[in-house]
């Protein structure tokens, strides 16, 4: 399959042809991505495929810089929005295509998507934010996870998650981290349905336990990769599960 | 917001000095910042690439060598994205004179040298102020070489271009890359309406021609002095 870009190719590429895939899990906070990508790898390696997986703000050259320019106190959106892009920019060159070439599958925790619906609702031009990352690949498979306000409250407080940047506390939308949640998610959601329009992305809900919506993610990467029917097979999930909630 | 093409409404004025390194841009810049403050005007200076934000990233991308075209653009954005949101705007804002050694042009030439989408770089930068001033320091190649060659000791690995594969010797590859960067300065004087100073004249004449401009831009604008003692 060659490779599509959202703008024009990173220079430092040829055009090249891509043997692996490229698989992207959306969603908003605490919705389970993390969980589901591991056990997507756990399957995915079974079935004998070399899998590498990659999430924001995990690049050899931007992860420290990004990390303590998020630490401070000044309101630096749109410069955060651009260390993000050189973080994806370093990912993408240095891991996500090489390992692309040589035929992985590369589960990505969060993509472009993520910063699109985070700092449009911080007010940066979606116009502009599209165009700086168009150095992007176009992923193969995007699985946006959905789920209503109230759940995903429910999932945010059972698994202890509701922290500064999950709260938007930034953003003074309240002066308590629950009401700001509530608020900052609705924003998010609402974003993430525009996005999922836009970009034709495959809305999986994660209502239901684990295995129920490990199922249903299953069979959009199945039918991505060609397998048969039998390759579903769920076998036992491997490691710590966080029970769904339902 | 106004871009790089429509006039800043902030009562400040921001004056902007671009050219390869050896052109003399900094000397005449100095040169203003001294004359202005003398005249009693607030001026604050700033230059490419020196955000403290972004410092730390850049140096380990250098130091390690693993910047790509794409990555060197995008962090040399977030270090300008960060300088114009901290060090210029809100100077420009209290009505101060801003002075920048080398602004978003630099990128526009270097960026697209190293193979970057001319568009693309323009794009990212879009969110820019437009300067009030831009001037150019057009100088030949060997003049530029020959004031460089003589104060520094050392080309370092991306100043030198050398992960363009131009030449394994690091003056050969400077120069060739420098070429290629006056090659883009030129569309870039045309495209954005840049002064153009002429780099080998004398000294003097230089800074007479820039002050030139420079004071008809402070009348023009009705820029006030801030402290200056009569």
């Amino acid at each position: 399959m060659k490779a599509e870009y959202f703008g024009a190719r990173t220079p430092s590429r040829e055009e090249n042809v891509l043997q692996g895939r490229l698989i992207v899990l959306e969603g908003p906070d605490c919705i389970g991505r993390s969980t589901h990508i591991r056990l997507l790898q756990d399957w995915l390696e079974r079935l004998g495929y070399g899998v590498t997986t990659t999430t924001l703000c995990q690049s050899e050259l931007a992860e420290d810089g990004l990390r303590r320019a998020k630490k401070g106190n000044q309101i630096r959106r749109r410069t955060l929005a651009l260390f993000y892009a050189t973080d994806l920019a370093d990912r993408l060159e240095r891991q996500i295509l090489p390992a692309l070439e040589s035929g992985f599958v590369v589960l990505a925790d969060r993509y472009v998507y993520t910063i699109f619906a985070r700092y449009a609702v911080r007010g940066v031009d979606p116009e502009w934010l599209r165009k700086a990352y168009g150095f992007a690949l176009i992923p193969h498979l995007t699985m946006c996870l959905h789920l209503d306000l109230d759940r995903l409250v429910e999932r945010a407080l059972m698994a202890e998650k509701m922290g500064y940047w999950e709260c938007g506390m930034d953003l003074n939308l309240a002066d308590n981290p629950y009401d700001s949640f509530i608020v900052y998610q609705k924003r998010m959601i609402r974003q993430f349905s525009k996005i999922t329009k836009e970009f034709n992305l495959t809305k999986v809900s994660a209502q239901g336990s684990v295995r129920s919506v490990q199922t249903r993610l299953r069979k959009k990467v199945r039918a991505l990769l060609d397998l048969k029917e039998t390759e579903l097979d769920f076998g036992e999930p491997e490691g710590p599960v966080i029970e769904g909630l339902d | 917001m106004a871009g790089l093409h429509e006039p800043h409404e902030h009562p400040g004025m921001l004056i902007v000095v671009e050219g390869i390194d050896g052109s003399g841009k900094s000397t005449q810049l100095d040169l203003v910042r001294s004359w202005l403050i003398q005249e009693g005007y607030n001026v604050f200076f700033t230059e490419w690439n020196s955000s403290k934000l972004v410092k730390r990233t850049t140096k380990l991308g250098k130091t390690k060598q693993i910047l790509t075209p794409t990555t060197f653009s995008l962090i040399h954005c977030t270090d300008f994205s960060d300088r114009l949101e901290q060090s210029i705007v809100p100077y420009l804002q209290a009505g101060m004179v801003v002075l920048a050694d080398r602004y978003v042009y630099t990128a526009f030439c270097r960026d697209v040298v190293r193979g970057v989408e001319r568009q693309w770089v323009r794009d990212l930068y879009s969110f820019a102020v437009r300067p009030d001033i831009a001037f150019y320091f057009s100088v030949p190649l060997e003049v530029a070489m020959r004031r460089i060659f003589r104060g520094r000791p050392m080309l370092k690995y991306y100043e030198a271009g050398m992960d363009l594969n131009l030449s394994r010797d690091p003056a050969e590859s400077f120069m060739r890359f420098q070429r290629r960067i006056i090659e883009e300065y030129e569309r870039v004087v045309k495209e954005h309406d840049l002064v153009v100073v002429n780099g080998a004249h004398p000294i003097e004449r230089q800074q007479r021609r820039i002050r030139r401009f420079v004071t008809e831009k402070l009348q023009e604008k009705k820029m006030s002095r801030g402290k200056k003692k009569k």
